[in-house]
């Protein structure tokens, strides 16, 4: 098979290894003040986690928020069956332009998609993860997933594998998948009680039968909760992503909470319902609405305790490319790496590799020596601010380009990510520029602040009009420095009576088919 | 009869393909699927219920096509 695809491997030498092996036990990112609750906010910092658990997630974008704004992720659409149907999905949904869970545009054999793999590592060094995530069920098409797997473990050992279930057939290939050294499991559970799941999930198809309402939803949750236990005893990572709908699952996703933690998931995706009647699903028929940002966030907080709570995922697309937040997987079609000279190269991945990992370190350093000019602070004051950004850590992304802006809590206790949220263009376009600002103040009418690399002057006016101070004066900087600077300055302000502290509103979390970059 | 695959309605999900116990599901040039009526047994003497019906993740694809004779067990 490998040799069909014309692939050379080449292995680092050994001293980079080693210099790779002191960045990654870099300790940057401290906790303060003794408070138990560690500084580097929600979603995997490196003081929360035991070492080997550090080890396995500093690189992979989907499980730790640092690691999302310099790594990369892809996933390949080779398992397009499904055992399950759930409301907010439809499988004849294929808009080119639309991004969300469960949607594609070509399915792909495994030596397909293996071939991809390594076009976009070679492309992309930053690309340390494949996903394998539908649009159907991974576990559904087990021969298809696990042929990809062992095709790319061997050409591409460095790239972590990782793949993405509704855990129904998830207690048969515990055992296998361990055997490919699959260590990040995604579990979607939307709930625990049966009567729950009746109303979000319409059947399953379980050996050889086709269940409905209650009795489905109970084989389902045990089939999970199953999977789960049997994941952590192996010592597999899992992360469990669970759809708030809310009036139907929202209060009990708190008890989804603390089921999944009692049973080892490392970590809790609680994300917005997608759900607009043009998607065809029972959902966007029914008018089912998401949750708006500040009842994503409660619900959020209401979970974080021991266990950390994931809130930057994108929801992207069973075939997304890239770095979180965008999709470059228009330029990885099949005619394209069809044509491409794919040469894998371990030596150059792990150098570009390398000069992440110093960039890292000087964003938590910047972090740290900010956070001293916070210490003996004490204020009830909270707020928010959006960031726009590009990656990097850094604020460098002009106002009018942004697809999304990075949500930061800023408190004494210092500056914490707890959210993203999407400005991009509606798939059947026709919105001029004021509307789409108008769409921006929409989705950060909470924040007290917009980080902007640049910004122009009638979107600024606009914003401070709105009460969001825009802010152009950390632009090329680092964003959780920038903003305790920011966030330090405010309370003087405050304390001197220059300013009054007011409480912001909620904001919009957007539905509806969203343009890829590429394509806006 | 047997049954038969709405082809306006199939997404090419593969679902149905492995679960068949007669291997009357393929896949066409277009990535879409199937159903062999001269093998299609309608699952009579497998299972309970047609597995093609059981699994297809969209309601009225997986048809009984009344061109054909009733199925019967030998």
């Amino acid at each position: 098979m490998l040799n069909e695809l014309n692939i050379e491997v080449s292995t680092p030498p050994p001293d980079l290894d080693a210099v790779l092996q002191q960045v990654a036990e870099h300790k940057g990112c401290g906790t303060e003040g003794g408070s138990g609750k560690a500084s580097c906010g929600s979603g995997a910092g490196e003081n929360d986690l035991p070492q080997e658990i550090w080890d396995k997630v500093k690189n992979h974008p989907c499980y730790s928020e640092e690691a999302h704004h310099h790594y990369a992720r892809m996933h390949v659409a080779v398992a397009p069956a499904c055992n399950i149907q759930c409301n907010y999905c439809n499988r004849k949904y294929d808009c080119a332009n639309e991004s969300r869970p469960g949607v594609v545009s070509e399915k792909l054999s495994p030596e397909t998609a293996a071939k991809k793999v390594l076009a976009v590592a070679s492309t992309i060094p930053q690309m340390t993860v494949l996903g394998i995530a539908g649009p159907g069920d991974p576990l559904a098409n087990p021969e298809k997933t696990f042929k990809t797997f062992e095709l790319i473990a061997k050409t591409a050992p460095d790239i972590k594998l990782c793949v993405s279930t509704n855990g129904l057939a998830l207690p048969d290939h515990v055992e296998e998948l361990s055997k490919y050294n699959i260590d990040h499991v995604t579990i979607t559970i939307n709930m625990i009680d049966p009567e729950v799941g009746a109303k979000i999930y319409p059947w399953v198809y379980y050996k050889k039968k086709r269940y409905t309402g209650v009795e489905a939803a109970k084989i389902l949750t045990d089939r999970q909760l199953l999977g789960l236990e049997m994941l952590t005893e192996r010592g597999i990572l899992s992360k469990i992503n669970s759809v708030m709908i809310p009036g139907v699952n929202d209060k009990h996703l708190v008890e989804v909470n603390k089921a999944v933690k009692s049973r080892g998931a490392f970590l809790h995706n609680i994300m917005p319902l997608i759900s607009a009647p043009e998607h065809g699903t029972v959902f966007g028929l029914t008018g089912q609405r998401g949750p708006t940002a500040q009842e994503l966030k409660a619900l959020q907080d209401s979970c974080e305790g021991e266990m950390n709570m994931m809130r930057h995922c994108r929801q992207c697309r069973a075939d997304a490319v890239g770095l979180l937040g965008e999709d470059r997987s228009a330029e990885f079609t099949t005619d394209k790496i069809m044509e491409m000279e794919v040469s894998y190269d371990l030596e150059s991945r792990k150098a570009y590799q390398d000069a992440v990992e110093i960039e890292r370190l000087a964003v938590s350093a910047a972090k740290k020596s900010e956070m001293e000019t916070l210490a003996g602070e004490h204020s009830d004051i909270s707020m928010l601010i959006a960031v726009a950004t590009k990656g990097g850590g850094k604020v460098n992304e002009h106002f009018g380009h942004a697809n999304e802006f990075q949500v930061y809590e800023l408190t004494t206790g210092g500056a914490k990510f707890v959210g993203h949220r999407r400005v991009d263009l509606y798939c059947q376009g026709g919105y001029g520029e004021e509307e789409s600002l108008s769409t921006v103040i929409r989705a950060i009418n909470d924040c007290h602040a917009v980080f902007v690399a640049k910004i122009g002057g009638c979107p600024k006016n606009d914003l401070k009009t709105a009460g969001i101070d825009p802010v152009d004066q950390y632009a090329g900087e680092f964003i959780e420095q920038s903003a305790i600077a920011y966030f330090k300055a405010y309370l003087d302000k405050v304390k001197s009576g220059e300013i009054e502290h007011v409480v912001r509103g909620d904001a919009q979390i957007r539905q509806g088919a969203l343009m890829a970059s590429s394509a806006a | 009869m047997t049954y038969k695959i709405v082809e306006s309605n199939c997404t090419g999900c593969s679902a149905c393909e492995p679960e068949c116990p007669n291997k009357a599901i393929s896949e066409t040039k277009d990535g879409l699927f199937i159903i062999d009526p001269n093998k299609c047994t309608e699952c009579i003497g497998h299972h309970d219920e047609a597995q093609c019906v059981a699994v297809c993740p969209i309601d009225k694809t997986c048809i009984i096509d009344t061109s054909f004779p009733r199925y019967q067990a030998a």
